[in-house]
């Protein structure tokens, strides 16, 4: 029960203190309502800001993660206790599923260098920019985006892709000093080019709010994905290197399918950022085509 | 009288002599109470949907139903700024939505003086249901039918979760009323 608070009554000064509250606080609620426009129309105004704080807080952040080694995420731990038989037999299906799987993928792979080796390409593994942790994520926002313990003094720089050993996670958004913000595959807004593992089935993987991927198919006709196929990145707009996985479809829907991340940022503790893929090319299509030359 | 009642000069909050309240922790603890809330987006947990309540904005709700006249009007919009900094939506989206809430939570305290826990509860849930909604609009994705069914289970998680919060909160204003100063 509360009790009544300020009754102003008939006093003057109470009054017109009351009425300086509402309009303190209306005015801040407009002030709001500006910024939230000017930041709606250009999400980067208040990037500082958001990362000097960020960078203040990365290192209890940081604290925090390094106990979530084991847990996958809290309501994950707690619901393992109770269905830990059924998962049991579940994994134990899935692992004779995956032994085929490598087995089948050990053959690709020696496919694949013997295709490489005709066309003379270099293979080398992945260029690491550096490890870092996800030390949390916005988890109470409709947005996916995570905060990476590496910033610019790593060398990490805005675009970067960010995988794990699963696969691809997402890609750097904004860079602080000591810390960055990823914007993870499964925000709205994120869409990153996939093509079929096994054939050239391409199409967009773009989030959905509540964990999953939505795969849309570029060629439209009729719809190729069965259950269980693993999409990879296509390396189509040069942001991320082809080959790294994202997810594996768990419906079908009329354009494409519903697929699940295979690199789940709850299971997720040290993340790899990598260069972006074609740098180079990213320039030039983000250059105006017809420069002026008197610029330079 | 010490002999007669060994706490006749006691309170729940300490001696009642030479000692009083400290305006630190009288006026410190909700603001920083709140400001942790904001902060739960660096917990490790990596969620890949949304499923934590609005901390901040519930910890403010339960101060402001414990204690109707300890926060001013105005103090959405700092608490909001500093919830936009960390909670992922676009800048302001926080302010615009805390300063709301507080300027409502006024009117609705005018309007109805004399409340029980249920309809406090109930203004909150609602308050809950609207911020989650608003923010979800205000996010700057495309909304669509989707959006219903990832909000739906933090809601109601927020609503569950409230009675809890305005127990840890009634448990941090003891704190906050504890007579720790000295006079004389």
């Amino acid at each position: 029960m509360a009790p009544p608070a300020h009754r102003s009554g008939s006093n003057k000064r109470a009054q017109l203190g009351l009425f300086a509250g509402y309009v303190i606080a209306g005015t801040g609620a407009l002030i709001g309502a500006a910024l939230l426009m000017i930041s709606l129309w250009r999400p980067e105004t208040f990037q500082g800001l958001r990362s000097m704080a960020s960078d203040l807080t990365a290192p209890a952040g940081q604290a925090g993660a390094a106990g979530r080694v084991e847990s996958r995420s809290i309501f994950e731990a707690i619901a393992g206790y109770y269905d830990a038989g059924s998962r049991n037999a579940e994994l134990e299906r899935e692992i004779a599923v995956a032994r085929v799987r490598l087995a089948e993928a050990e053959a690709l792979e020696q496919e694949n260098e013997r295709l490489k080796a005709v066309l003379e390409l270099a293979s080398g593994d992945a260029e690491t920019v550096t490890t870092a942790r996800l030390i949390g994520s916005t988890s109470s926002s409709t947005r996916r985006f995570a905060y990476l313990s590496a910033g610019s003094a790593e060398g990490v720089k805005v675009g970067m892709p960010v995988t794990s050993p699963m696969g691809l996670v997402g890609r750097v958004l904004e860079t602080g000093a000591s810390s960055s913000r990823v914007l993870l595959l499964t925000d709205q807004e994120s869409m990153v080019p996939v093509r079929r593992a096994s054939d050239d089935v391409i199409a967009f993987a773009e989030g959905r709010a509540d964990g999953s991927l939505r795969l849309r198919l570029i060629n439209l006709g009729i719809n190729p994905l069965e259950e269980g196929d693993v999409f990879v990145t296509s390396g189509a707009g040069g942001l991320f290197r082809p080959g790294i996985a994202v997810a594996v479809v768990t419906e079908i829907t009329e354009d494409g399918g519903i697929a699940q991340l295979l690199s789940n940022p709850a299971a997720t503790d040290i993340v790899i950022v990598e260069p972006i893929w074609q740098e180079r090319v990213l320039q030039a299509m983000q250059e105006p085509v017809l420069a002026d030359p008197s610029a330079d | 009288m010490e002999r007669l009642n060994p706490q006749s000069r006691r309170d729940a909050y300490g001696s009642k002599i030479n000692r009083d309240h400290s305006p630190v922790l009288v006026y410190g603890v909700p603001w920083l109470s709140i400001l942790l809330g904001s902060m739960t987006p660096l917990l490790p947990i990596i969620a890949p949907a949304p499923v934590v309540p609005p901390f901040a904005l519930m910890i403010m709700l339960a101060w402001r139903v414990l204690r109707p006249g300890l926060l001013p009007l105005w103090a959405g919009f700092p608490l909001g700024l500093f919830d936009d900094l960390f909670s992922g939506q676009p800048f302001g989206s926080a302010i615009l939505l805390f300063s709301l809430t507080l300027i409502a939570l006024e009117l609705i305290d005018l309007r109805f003086p004399w409340r029980v826990f249920w309809q406090d509860w109930l203004t909150s849930a609602l308050i809950i249901a609207i911020y989650l909604v608003a923010a979800a609009l205000l996010s700057g994705t495309p909304v669509g039918l989707l959006h219903a069914s990832v909000i739906l289970p933090q809601l109601l998680l927020s609503i569950a979760l409230f009675p809890i919060f305005t127990r840890m909160v009634a448990l941090l204003d003891r704190l906050r009323l504890l007579r720790v100063r000295r006079l004389g």
